[in-house]
């Protein structure tokens, strides 16, 4: 394992208007690490994520992914690095079936980076639905899955473009306890036997502590808090955030 | 199938098309058939861009009236062949409508389509002020009674040379339908953001999309100026051009390459058969009508009906 980090984001910063939704944000994320990502409602969770995909473009500061410089860099060549996101609202592509919403990043980014011909994409695809479970709905349209699925499905995606990183941008939310528990087990198994660094972006305490191997907590657009999670979530000023103080 | 099967295919079918029009052995026969014609390019063309990437196209008669104006100043200019005033200005079509591409395609829905119809006002103008190609007086061009080496009428080679055009802008319709360009599309239309995030790079396929669909509609307006021998900004800018165009696809479907062609036989031919029979008045309310009824009744279009 190179001891280089994976992510290197530093001073990021980003305004709506006057409305500064992130502000000298630092933050290191080394290689194969399972970072968990926390802060309350509009602490600028997944504005952070945006700017880091290339969705948003940030006014200052800069993100180093594996040694390249990303700032200016759209979101289809980042993917195309090997950084990878799921969105916090499923979005399928609606009128392709599954396997063909798996084919996209296939056929864009993993063909694009690595090259490679047609006759194995099929395969690939249902690979990537077996691992998720959805290999008997390969031939449905997104519009036929319920919630679960639906995220399964968008993690999926994220997996096919083959990612070092990958960004869960709140994989969990509105699941079950047995539903979060499956989507955990995967992201986990996906760290451990395929090496991909995550950064799991989640509301759900239970799932971010058992998940994590590092906490981050963003309150008001800054980084309040970086370490090991316990540690974190006894902090005083996360637990103003979160509580009040 | 094969894309060179189905190209071989296309060329059987427009084979036996001209085949049966010799048979009927009447000239009206090419000028109502080459409006028919015509109207399949210029929807498989559109579907292109509104159909496969769900960018909706108002200005289809500006790109015919580039087309159709780039043949009115070759004609005065050269003594070029029709094919080769067909790829003319289906290339300045084509790099017009990637330059509105590029000024336009970050607006979405409404607002790219208001831009399109925009930049017809604005090719309008500019043309209505053209004192060489005509102004808004319009130009008169003689087209030759017959064609050297083929010995046929010019109208059966304009009726030829539209279906030759049919066969192209369907096979590349049809080739970019299950195609890598096909499926970037699709989530284009779908969802952009996904798109992007899929590793699609959604601008430049957008680009594609607009100098595709714009190109082919100036292959179809070139040889307009020999059609209609009197080209004016009124009638080369017709709203009804856009109206039509629109429509056909809708009523096929626009999901697929046959919708548009059989959106185009059905309401291209009913406006025919209205012209001669009723008014050609009647052309838009049959327009109308039937984008009301398939609307509620169809809006997959006809090829919905059949695929789910």
């Amino acid at each position: 394992m190179s001891a280089a980090p994976i992510l290197q984001v530093s001073d990021l910063g980003k305004r709506f208007g006057g409305f500064v939704a992130l502000a000298d944000v630092e933050l290191d994320v080394g290689r194969g690490e399972r970072l968990g990502l926390i802060g309350p409602n509009g602490s600028g969770k997944s504005t952070l994520v945006n700017c880091l995909c290339g969705t948003l473009r940030n006014e200052s500061g800069s993100v180093i992914f594996d040694g390249r410089a990303l700032d200016g860099m759209k979101a289809h060549q980042r993917t195309r690095l090997g950084l990878s996101r799921t969105f916090q609202l499923p979005r399928p592509f609606g009128t392709l079936t599954l396997a063909e919403n798996l084919r996209i990043p296939i056929l864009y980014a993993v063909h694009t980076r690595l090259g490679g011909g047609g006759a194995d994409i099929d395969r690939r695809c249902m690979a990537l639905l077996e691992m998720v479970g959805l290999a008997e709905k390969a031939a449905r349209l997104p519009k036929d899955l319920t919630q679960i699925e639906m995220r399964k499905l968008e993690l999926a995606r994220a997996m096919a473009a083959e990612p070092r990183l990958l960004i869960a941008d709140e994989a969990m939310a509105g699941l079950s306890h047995q539903e979060v528990d499956d989507i955990l087990a995967l992201l986990v198994r996906l760290n451990e036997e395929q090496g991909i660094t995550i950064i799991l972006i989640e509301h759900i305490m239970r799932a971010v502590l058992s998940f994590s191997q590092r906490l981050v907590v963003l309150v008001a657009g800054r980084k309040i808090a970086d370490g090991a999670p316990r540690d974190v979530v006894r902090q005083d000023d996360v637990v103003a955030a979160y509580l009040g103080s | 199938m094969k894309n060179s099967i189905f190209v071989l295919w296309l060329i059987v079918a427009a084979l036996l098309t001209y085949v049966c029009a010799r048979l009927v052995d009447n000239a009206y026969c090419y000028f109502a058939g080459y409006v028919v014609l015509q109207y399949i390019a210029l929807a498989t063309a559109w579907n292109i861009l509104g159909g496969y990437t769900g960018y909706v196209n108002f200005g289809i008669p500006a790109f015919i009236a580039l087309g159709a104006y780039s043949s009115v100043v070759l004609h005065k200019l050269t003594n070029l062949p029709l094919i080769v005033m067909m790829l003319i200005g289906g290339i300045v079509s084509g790099l017009v409508g990637v330059g509105t591409g590029y000024l336009t395609l970050r607006l979405r829905g409404t607002f790219f389509s208001i831009a399109t119809l925009a930049m017809a006002v604005v090719m309008q103008t500019l043309v209505t002020n053209w004192a060489f190609v005509g102004g808004s007086r319009g130009a008169y061009i003689i087209r030759p009674a017959t064609v050297p080496y083929l010995g046929i009428d010019y109208i059966q080679y304009l009726f030829l040379m539209m279906l030759g055009l049919c066969v192209l802008t369907v096979g590349v319709a049809r080739a970019i339908e299950k195609s890598r360009l096909g499926y970037g599309f699709a989530t284009i239309r779908d969802d952009e953001l996904a798109a992007e995030a899929s590793g699609v790079p959604t601008l430049r396929l957008k680009l594609i999309a607009t100098g595709l669909s714009g190109g082919f509609m100036g292959m179809v307006g070139a040889p307009l100026p020999y059609y209609v021998t009197y080209l004016d900004p009124a009638s080369a800018f017709s709203l009804s051009y856009a109206v039509n165009t629109i429509a056909m696809p809708l009523i096929g479907g626009t999901s697929s390459w046959l919708g548009p062609i059989l959106g185009a036989i059905l309401l291209g031919t009913l406006q025919q058969v209205a012209t001669v029979t009723i008014s050609s008045a009647w052309s838009l309310l049959i327009v109308g009508v039937m984008l009301v009824v398939f609307v509620v009744a169809a809006p997959k279009g006809i090829i919905g009906w059949f695929w789910k």
